[in-house]
């Protein structure tokens, strides 16, 4: 076979908590970061993101502390992204136990970013993070900020970019469809997906399961990204799993129950 | 088990996660070794590496007498050696990764850019994959593990090859002779697949 489709819940936190209410039974702290990450890694995901909404420079350590917690009991990737702002920052998370850093806003300011990180631990972990809205002219406009910025930057452009500077991986989060559960936006992934060499995760939208499965056949993304849906309990990675092995896309065995 | 397990501190980014990933499969104990003389007390060495091969050799080089005391440990004493990633492209002659850098040369072999034939092909080789064993390999069962690899390693020896993956063509998955195994996937990151793997290694008497 070939290299496994991915399928990637993503914990936004703040403040050291996880921010969305959650409602795993049988936590003993539900807002704990590491606790729901050990229920992902039980449930085989394929990786975990961390989003680091707050980021502020007094929440570098608690960040860290949550990763070197979560590394310590995870034995899965990991990708952490939040206020990485320099190569040295990225690699206070990689000695934490972070397998990729994802960087948005900072590499939107100086895309040299990607590059220096890329020559310092290779592309490999370095994941650049695109928030992009339609422009209401057939194209994307990069924000940051939460999606509260704009910036006049090209979607596209910006992604082929990072790409070419050395970002790895290309974390594409339509902040039109973010939290809505009305999909992913195909048309955004799928440009972005097509122009680039580099693998891309879908993010931003997912309701259904179908939604993750559309992200791959039709978004031609290598990675599907959701957060509500796994959380809330309404799905699990295995249900997710199941949707996408019946769509004929290539996913893992599960060998272990456990 | 008193046995001394040598985890070599160069500075590469998955330190803390394969030390974790040992002491979950059942280690007792692993010293993080940065001096020379670590390694020559050890009886068992793991060489971690994520990032690129020039960086990683050069950081490796920089630790005195290292290079030489990992050369008289695992290839003079034969003592079981694990290369993790780009800790097992450091095991061939040399590596392509922007420049040309001499590696350990215990293996004879390459390292090598991933080749996009196929623009639907994606680079770096990024995700679970298959770990297929070629011939009857110590160690290494059929299963699937996490790969994130932009370059791979082209082996002069068919003979040196331990298994593949797929990745628009076969790619080296793990190599060895001997004593010494590497695998570019990362166990420390492949859930109950990796652990079982790093629990062989840790109980190999070869």
């Amino acid at each position: 076979m070939t290299v496994r489709k991915r399928i990637i819940p993503c914990l936004d936190v703040a403040n050291g908590r996880v921010v969305k209410g959650v409602n795993f039974v049988d936590l003993a702290d539900a807002g704990d970061p590491v606790e729901q990450a050990r229920v992902y890694d039980a449930a085989e995901a394929d990786e975990l993101c961390f989003l680091d909404i707050t980021a502020s420079h007094e929440e570098r350590d608690t960040l860290l502390h949550i990763v070197e917690r979560t590394a310590a009991v995870c034995f899965m990737p990991l990708t952490v992204g939040g206020g990485v702002r320099t190569p040295d920052d990225a690699r206070r998370l990689l000695l934490a136990g972070a397998d990729k850093i994802a960087v948005n806003s900072a590499a939107v300011a100086r895309p040299e970013l990607i590059g220096e990180m890329a020559e310092r631990f290779g592309s490999q972990c370095v994941v650049g993070s695109i928030d992009a809205r339609a422009d209401g002219k057939g194209g994307w406009e990069i924000f940051t900020h939460g999606g509260r910025r704009g910036t006049g930057v090209d979607a596209i452009a910006h992604a082929q970019r990072l790409a070419s500077l050395g970002a790895g991986e290309l974390l594409v989060t339509s902040m039109d469809r973010d939290g809505t559960k009305d999909g992913y936006d195909l048309a955004l992934t799928r440009t972005i997906a097509d122009s680039v060499s580099v693998p891309v995760i879908a993010s931003g939208g997912v309701g259904t399961l179908d939604h993750l499965v559309a992200g791959i056949s039709e978004g031609h993304a290598d990675a599907v990204l959701a957060a509500s849906i796994f959380h809330f309990g309404a799905y699990s990675i295995a249900d997710a799993r199941a949707a996408l092995a019946a769509a004929h896309i290539p996913v893992r065995r599960r060998e272990s129950v456990g | 088990m008193s046995e001394r397990i040598a985890l070599i501190d160069y500075g590469a980014g998955n330190l803390r996660s394969v030390h974790n990933a040992l002491m979950a499969a059942g280690a007792q104990a692993v010293d993080v070794a940065a001096n020379a003389s670590d390694v020559a007390a050890a009886d068992r060495i793991v060489l971690p590496g994520v990032g690129a091969f020039g960086a990683c050799m050069q950081a490796l080089s920089a630790l005195p007498g290292m290079v030489d005391a990992l050369h008289d440990a695992a290839v003079e004493k034969k003592r079981p050696f694990l290369g993790i990633c780009v800790g097992m492209q450091l095991m061939a002659e040399r590596g392509e990764e922007h420049g040309t850098h001499d590696g350990l040369g215990w293996i004879a072999g390459t390292v090598k850019p991933m080749a996009s034939v196929d623009p639907q092909l994606k680079i770096p080789h990024m995700g679970w994959n298959d770990v297929t064993p070629h011939g009857a390999p110590p160690l290494i069962e059929r299963g699937e593990a996490y790969f994130l690899h932009g370059y791979h390693v082209a082996l002069a020896d068919p003979a040196d090859s331990y298994a593949i993956t797929d990745h628009g063509g076969p790619v080296t998955a793990a190599i060895g002779r001997d004593t010494m195994i590497g695998v570019q996937f990362h166990p420390e990151k492949s859930q109950g697949y990796g652990l079982d793997f790093l629990s062989r290694f840790l109980a190999w008497r070869p």
